[in-house]
């Protein structure tokens, strides 16, 4: 039962992270149905700067949470601040061409973020310092879970409670809606369709920052390709629970890491990724929307 | 003349990717020895280099808003390329492919044979563009998992060849037809899905088959791969490295022209006639009679049939295969190629082949900068000419005007 557990709740972990950047994806999917393969690498990004703030810092003689604290605001900043440009840059003068252009160049965006990541910092993996103490009252539970687990839980519960709010209960977030419903129909009743774009990527930078941070301090190791990789994996996230839907997003992480934890504890963990793409495919055959995906009606 | 506005605007630039590049490009880190580099150098650069290319980036969107007006206004008489009317032009056309048919032919003896190794190289990846046109660029379906093909083509050369002995001819049409078979395989169950969907399961198919192929050690030999594949053999003479490779060499050439007939009659049949409608219109496609399920699974099954055949070539050509080849990254390299190239569009494909795999064979010395500049390439080429390099041209009717029929 107690090995149950553990897997049960590694899966949350591994899902909470997942959700925290495939939320990044399916905003901006619900808004302009873009893959934004770039999204990984601002990811990325945001765990280097946390890297490069946490480096400067501990040489200034500081430590402890405090300096987490800092790192991540800076992250964030930054994720965001690259999040916007990427969208000004590479998808607004592509808005009104075929899916397929907009695709090539976020996947071109993605290649050269890699690549200026690799050339200005460096190739190899570089370890990330774990700051996140050892809580005492964990220390009972410590053979299930550990304390950056439980950190990384409660981060991701706050930020999906705040990003409900957002979208639910703001005048941006109504727009928002709006916005992924009717693009024209938004810019007919005044909505300046062009911000809610950059807001769409600027908080789902910040939250894939957030995420960046976390599992770089849980991981404890980063190099310029991990983003990559776990973009891969928070996308199936998302096309999971039916892409473009927030809450779809978020029960499609954790129905993705539970699927790994399980597959990877009780089968073999060679096949870690075979199951979730396996289990991606299952689900779609059946439900070609995703789990949470409304299916459109083609009008002819 | 340049404006003070603009002067301003391209100051707010520079001072924001200064501002954004800041952590990443000045400041270099080494947490293991808890050392801070700072290069302040860079900043200036960026700075600088920002400020100019802000000025290069507004004249460019600026002649391009001027030409979708243009075409909005529809002064823009349909513009042929220069490129497009000289292939319709015979005096032209037919000396110039004579040259390039000599050319390609004398290839090898003009060369050196690190050349003509790049050059197959190059031609194996004319074969994959024009086997995944078929699937993207005629029959719209957005295949990221397409080196999974590649990959059966070439273990299966080598599997084939290290336990039953298999020679390369026999192990050609074996591999083409594995290729098919997994088309179909992978495209049974995504039959229904749309664009995206269907984009992400087909990638999962890519990694599916990598993945195992790393794993199943007993099968496939695990991440070391299988060495010492044999080259194709000419009449059962065994050829110097040199002579092999320009045997290659001529069999890609002779792949490659047979590709292209074979595609380019596809185009103009009935079945290449249902993927374009297919691509451009699922229902009213099928309101027309067509049916959905086999057009699409004849799409998957013959672009597969080419990445199967080029991987076996690619296993002869390398004689040594191993899953490190068959990532995700080759995949996007191959739709890169077709999509830089022009959709649909042959000549295109192959120019798109050539430029993206030799660009970077030659500009080794900036071996470092070449995926920046790849991936500059391809958000550029995407904004300022979304057709590609050499733009399909749809087959349309002309009215030739009455004087002009009366005169002929």
């Amino acid at each position: 039962m107690d090995y149950f557990l553990e897997l049960f709740l590694g899966g949350l972990t591994r899902g909470s992270i997942y959700a925290l950047i495939a939320l990044g994806y399916t905003m901006v999917y619900g808004i302009i149905e873009l893959i934004n393969f770039a999204h990984g690498e601002i990811y990325m990004i945001g765990a280097f700067t946390a890297l490069i703030v946490i480096s400067v810092l501990t040489l200034m003689g500081m430590n402890g949470i405090a300096m987490l604290v800092i790192a991540g605001v800076v992250a964030v900043m930054y994720s965001s601040a690259y999040g916007y440009t990427v969208e000004k840059i590479a998808y607004k003068p592509l808005r009104n061409a075929p899916r397929l252009s907009a695709l090539i160049s976020a996947i071109g965006m993605s290649l050269f973020l890699q690549n200026y990541v690799l050339l200005a910092q460096t190739s190899d993996f570089l370890p990330f310092p774990n700051l996140i103490p050892d809580f005492e009252f964990m220390e009972p539970y410590a053979h299930i879970i550990g304390s950056t687990e439980i950190v990384i839980l409660i981060t991701t519960a706050i930020v999906m409670i705040l990003l409900t709010i957002l979208i639910k209960f703001t005048r941006i977030g109504k727009a928002m809606r709006a916005t992924s419903q009717d693009k024209t129909m938004a810019m007919l009743v005044g909505i300046n369709v062009n911000r809610v774009i950059s807001v769409t990527f600027i908080v789902g930078s910040a939250t894939a920052a957030i995420g960046g941070v976390l599992i770089a301090s849980h991981v404890g190791m980063i190099n310029f390709y991990v983003g990559f990789i776990a973009g891969i994996k928070a996308f199936v996230a998302a096309v999971l629970g039916g892409i473009g839907s927030v809450p779809g997003a978020v029960l499609g992480s954790f129905v993705l890491g539970w699927t790994e934890s399980f597959a990877t504890g009780y089968v073999s963990s060679d096949y870690e990724d075979v199951f979730a793409f396996l289990f991606l495919v299952l689900i779609l055959i059946f439900r070609p929307a995703g789990i949470l995906g409304r299916s459109e009606k083609n009008k002819v | 003349m340049i404006k003070f506005d603009e002067i301003k605007r391209a100051v707010l630039v520079s001072i924001w990717f200064m501002f954004l590049t800041f952590p990443i490009m000045v400041i270099r880190v080494n947490p293991v020895e808890h050392i801070v580099e700072w290069r302040w150098k860079n900043m200036v650069l960026v700075g600088i280099g920002s400020f100019l290319l802000s000025f290069v980036w507004n004249y460019l969107m600026k002649r391009k808003e001027l030409g979708s007006k243009e075409a909005e206004a529809g002064e823009e008489t349909i513009k042929i390329s220069l490129f497009h009317r000289a292939l319709n032009e015979k005096k032209i056309y037919l000396p110039a492919l004579v040259i390039f048919g000599i050319f390609t032919i004398s290839f090898p003896f003009i060369f050196s044979m690190y050349q003509t190794t790049i050059m197959v190289t190059a031609l194996i990846y004319v074969m994959l563009g024009l086997g995944l046109n078929i699937v993207v660029g005629l029959a719209g379906l957005l295949d990221l998992g397409y080196v999974a093909f590649y990959a059966v083509g070439a273990y299966s050369y080598a599997l084939l060849n290290y336990h039953f002995g298999l020679s390369f001819w026999i192990a050609l049409p074996i591999g083409g037809a594995l290729g098919a078979i997994f088309g179909i395989l992978l495209g049974f169950p995504v039959l229904r899905l749309r664009g995206d969907y269907l984009a992400i399961v087909t990638l999962g198919f890519g990694e599916i088959i990598r993945i195992i192929l790393e794993n199943w050690n007993e099968f496939s030999f695990g991440p070391s791969g299988i060495a010492n594949i044999p080259r194709p053999p000419l009449f059962g003479m065994d050829l110097s490295v040199h002579g092999s490779t320009t045997y290659i060499y001529y069999i890609m050439i002779v792949l490659c022209v047979f590709t292209i007939f074979v595609v380019n009659r596809l185009q103009d049949s009935r079945i290449g006639r249902a993927w374009i409608a297919l691509r451009e219109d699922e229902i009213a496609c099928q309101a027309m009679g067509i049916d959905k399920a086999r057009t699409k699974l004849t799409a998957f099954s013959l672009g597969a049939t080419w990445a199967g055949m080029a991987g076996v070539m690619f296993a002869a050509k390398t004689t040594f295969v191993n899953p490190a080849s068959f990532t995700l990254w080759e995949s996007i390299i191959v739709l890169c190629i077709v999509v830089l190239g022009g959709m649909g569009s042959i000549i295109g494909v192959i120019a798109g082949a050539l430029v993206l795999v030799l660009t970077p064979e030659y500009l080794r010395a900036f071996s470092e900068y070449r995926m920046l500049a790849f991936g500059t390439l391809l958000v550029v080429m995407m904004i300022f000419r979304p057709g590609g390099i050499i733009p399909n041209v749809r087959r349309t009717y002309k009215f030739e005007s009455v004087k002009n029929a009366d005169k002929s």
